[in-house]
């Protein structure tokens, strides 16, 4: 009961938080702001597939373009369509419909949560290293698909002129409750026989869990969440293409989860607003600089050699991440104040 | 499509899936040892062609010593690759070595992004590499020849390597038993080296064919020619060098018989591939020539 009071007050501090933000903070800052909450979004549905269940899944890009199609073609009204479909005209249905946002959110969720059951089978029957490359592969197909499928997706031109629909409230309502779906899975008895699956799968189905079963939810569920997350990416950055959604997203993500600790929800929460931050730190050494009267030039691209250097460097050496498998709780923190007012009271 | 057309298509084909091949035995050969999918193999293929444009264009340099630097070069750095990103992983769960497989593969390409710059570099091809034969009306460019026939040469010196030579057997043991093979005497780590080194070498070189074929050299240009060559070591049935081999030219064949035959579906090409493995993986996932694998292997 005491828990979830302070549950609701920690939400009521983020609203807080958030109402302050929309009030003062610049337009780069809440651009900034709604990056990090979709990059928790989805690192939190990333780490349930991939840390909790510990299967290698390489393809959230063809989740999230998914979701960013649906969501974007569901919101355009039909004389904007028109406009931008002039080579190839869309579809029959899709061109007369339109949605409010939340609704084409959730749509994009359905969407790619379809896709996920089907898609589901096949990848299931294998594991290791060969799931990890037929999602690779997915998200090659799709990206082949938006690029082709003319009269569905505007092929290599992509969608342009969406409304800015994405705002503080949507992007962190989302990301909260994408945080609350996954914990209450991963705590409850569903969660923990996902972990005795990535701890040993043979051990756990003499158990009886059925891990076809568990990995499917586990899949399908991070499948609702890429394709919400990727309509709200669509309606922040109003442009999209399919060249937008290559491998290199899933990657972001992967090192997102593997520094956060795979398998701690907690850690990828932490490990998305710190690397939203520092990728916006990093642009320093993309750009020209002065130091000590010696012109510098900026380097394109390094970010990229820091951020592979540090996934690689963090595997090797620090495997466990920022938090390894430890999760934030309040009892942890009564702890941990508990400790803190002894050490007063001892000096 | 008349006869001609056919001819043409058909050595097309087979100089794409020699390519294929090529890369493809890397792939199989580390799988079989290591059980690991090496992501960064096809960034080698980068390597090579990048180590090429430097040699025969910007130092101009004749490009026997070009070629030769870049093939080496290649090869070690795929043993750099093994000493670095996986070795000190041996032991670890599999999810880290592939985490680490896909670090070192993006390491790679930005590496490459940050010293050579984005833009596409034309490869100056040799003249050697160049020109068109004529055989009865039909033309044919020479590269197209050049590659299969090369490929039939290298392939040939490992095959003869691995099934005749003391390192060869012990790799080949390797691949049945790791741990009793290390009991028996064998330097595990110097042979698992130099089966890095073969594939890194085949790769260096398929690197330099590919870029005369596609002459431009990208940073990403090894990512696609790489899946598609896993893809075909998985249709050959992974681990088995002859299966690689078979799986390399069926997959060349398949896709440019796909897109002669089927214009329209040419924008498909790259998702073909892709629907090949799910369906490999799904009727029968030890590939043509594979052995049957336990569920663990899988």
């Amino acid at each position: 009961m005491k828990k979830a009071w302070l549950n609701l007050a920690a939400l009521a501090a983020l609203a807080l938080i958030l109402g302050a933000a929309g009030q003062w903070a610049n337009e780069y800052q809440v651009r900034l702001l709604n990056n990090m909450a979709i990059y928790i979004t989805l690192a939190v549905g990333y780490n349930l597939i991939n840390g909790v269940c510990g299967q290698l899944h390489l393809g959230p890009n063809a989740f999230i373009t998914l979701g960013a199609y649906t969501a974007a073609l569901l919101t355009l009204t039909p004389p904007e369509k028109a406009q931008l479909f002039f080579l190839t005209p869309l579809q029959w249905p899709l061109s007369e419909i339109s949605l409010p946002f939340p609704l084409a959110l959730l749509a994009g969720g359905v969407v790619a949560a379809c896709f996920g059951v089907i898609t589901g089978f096949p990848v299931f029957r294998v594991r290791g290293d060969y799931l990890a490359i037929i999602t690779l592969g997915f998200g090659e197909v799709v990206r082949v698909l938006a690029n082709n499928l003319q009269g569905l997706t505007n092929g290599p031109m992509g969608l342009k002129g969406l409304y800015p629909y994405t705002n503080l409230w949507w992007s962190w309502g989302v990301a909260a409750a994408a945080v609350v779906l996954v914990i209450s899975l991963v705590n409850s008895s569903y969660g923990r026989a996902m972990r005795a699956i990535r701890e040993d799968e043979t051990a756990a189905r003499a158990m009886g869990i059925d891990s076809f079963r568990l990995l499917m939810l586990a899949y399908v569920l991070s499948a609702f969440i890429f394709g919400v997350g990727g309509g709200l990416l669509a309606h922040l950055i109003t442009t999209i293409s399919p060249s937008l959604f290559t491998f290199f997203l899933t990657f972001n993500l992967l090192i997102i989860i593997v520094v956060g600790g795979l398998g701690s929800t907690t850690g990828a929460v932490m490990a998305a607003a710190v690397f939203t931050m520092a990728g916006e730190w990093l642009r320093v050494v993309e750009e020209p600089a002065v130091i000590g009267g010696i012109n510098i030039p900026g380097v394109p691209g390094l970010r990229m050699v820091i951020f592979s250097l540090a996934l690689l460097l963090a595997i090797l050496f620090f495997r466990r991440g920022l938090l390894g498998r430890r999760e934030f709780s309040w009892d942890a923190c009564g702890r941990f104040l508990a400790r803190l007012r002894n050490l007063k009271l001892e000096t | 499509m008349d006869l001609t057309t056919l001819f043409q298509q058909l050595i097309n084909g087979l100089s794409l899936g020699s390519l294929y091949a090529l890369i493809a035995i890397g792939y199989t050969m580390v799988y079989g040892i290591l059980r690991l999918i090496n992501f960064a193999h096809g960034d080698l293929l980068m390597v090579g062609a990048y180590v090429g444009v430097m040699g025969v264009g910007m130092f101009a340099w004749p490009w026997p010593a070009a070629f030769g630097l870049a093939v080496v070069l290649t090869g070690l750095m795929g043993v750099l690759l093994e000493r670095g990103a996986y070795r000190p992983l041996r032991q670890a769960p599999r999810i880290s070595l592939l985490i680490s497989a896909i670090a070192a593969s993006f390491l790679l390409e930005n590496l490459a992004l940050v010293i050579f710059g984005g833009r596409p570099k034309p490869f100056p091809a040799p003249p050697v590499f160049t020109g068109v034969f004529s055989l009865g009306g039909v033309f044919i460019p020479r590269l197209s020849l050049l590659i299969p026939a090369l490929t039939a040469l290298f392939l040939s010196l490992l095959f003869l390597m691995v099934y005749r030579t003391r390192a060869g057997r012990a790799m080949r043991a390797i691949a049945y038993d790791l741990e009793t093979v290390s009991l028996m005497g064998v330097n595990i780590n110097r042979i698992i080296a130099l089966t890095f080194l073969l594939g890194s070498l085949l790769a260096g070189a398929g690197g330099l064919l590919w870029a005369m074929k596609y002459p431009q050299v990208n940073p990403f240009m090894g990512i696609l020619p790489g899946l598609k060559a896993f893809i075909a070591a998985v249709l050959g049935g992974i681990g088995n060098l002859a299966g690689a081999v078979l799986g390399g030219l069926l997959l060349g064949l398949l896709e440019i018989m796909i897109v002669s035959l089927f214009p329209d579906w040419a924008g498909y090409r790259d998702a073909l591939a892709f629907g090949l493995l799910i369906i490999i993986l799904l009727a029968r996932p030890t590939g043509l020539l594979g052995e049957a694998l336990g569920e663990e292997k899988l």
